[in-house]
């Protein structure tokens, strides 16, 4: 643990950019930046996990494996939503959510 | 006291950048704000003297992910285009919805009270996390790592095939006219 700083302060910013990032994808309209907010979603997560370790349990590994499998989902998600997004651009020339309703009932 | 000056400063430039990654109108600057916020996120790690995983941030998100949404930013939008923001009622019900949401779990966390654990660190390095990830003992985290491992190798297959350029009705007219 790090000397005169205590744990709530992490979670304190964990939480903040955590509801930073929702605000950021409820109020989007591009399907990219909508994609970056969720990064910054997962990121909050992260810095929970490792610093949770760092905390309670400085003698274990969970926080760290955690933390790595979280960056991996993080980055297989990442390609395989801009695939998708770059399919989209090609059949409707626009990425904005407005313009791709397609299989809207 | 040094402590503190760091820890204040990379936490105002995690929030300041955050908010400036979903508030920017430019869709370039919003990718740079948020490299911003993932370097400072390894800085925090840096912090908490967990240097592998500090480097694992710096290389996977800042210098893989990044480069990723940059490119697929440059494929698919003009650098002059404005995005495109939601209307004000529903900025203003969202803005709402994530501050009562927000409130709720900063009160709930700021009333428990951790009790952090002052016993032995044994500061891992490395070799030791290496070692944990391959081991099949009772820490060891083999069976994780493999299906990451399978996870990775499906999202990769997965993306080149859906973003792989199929050939429409006009490029084989094309094909049959010649």
């Amino acid at each position: 643990m790090i000397q005169n700083i205590p744990l709530s302060y992490f979670l304190v910013i964990s939480t903040s950019m955590f509801f930073i990032g929702i605000y950021g994808f409820l109020t989007r309209r591009n399907l990219i930046t909508m994609l970056m907010s969720v990064e910054l979603i997962l990121n909050s997560v992260n810095i929970n996990f490792v610093v949770f370790n760092k905390y309670l349990f400085p003698q274990h590994l969970q926080g760290h494996f955690f933390m790595l499998i979280v960056i991996a989902v993080a980055a297989s998600e990442a390609a395989v939503a801009i695939a998708i997004i770059i399919n989209i651009y090609r059949n409707f020339k626009s990425i904005d959510v407005e313009n791709v309703d397609e299989m809207k009932f | 006291m040094l402590n503190e000056f760091m820890f204040i400063l990379i936490a105002v430039m995690i929030l300041v950048f955050s908010v400036l990654t979903v508030l920017t109108r430019k869709i370039l600057r919003a990718a740079v704000y948020m490299l911003f916020v993932l370097i400072s996120t390894a800085g925090l790690y840096f912090m908490l003297s967990y240097n592998f995983l500090a480097a694992v941030q710096l290389t996977v998100y800042a210098g893989g992910i990044v480069v990723l949404i940059i490119f697929s930013i440059l494929l698919t939008s003009h650098l002059s285009e404005r995005a495109v923001m939601a209307p004000f009622k529903q900025s203003l019900f969202s803005a709402l919805a994530t501050l009562a949401g927000a409130t709720l779990t900063l009160v709930t966390i700021l009333r428990f009270s951790f009790i952090p654990n002052v016993g032995a660190d044994p500061n891992f390095n490395i070799t030791d996390v290496g070692n944990a990830l391959v081991s099949y003992n009772r820490e060891g985290y083999a069976l994780p790592f493999e299906v990451v491992s399978i996870l990775l190798l499906a999202a990769m297959i997965g993306s080149i095939v859906v973003a792989k350029k199929e050939p429409t009705l006009r490029d084989k007219e094309a094909k049959t006219d010649k």
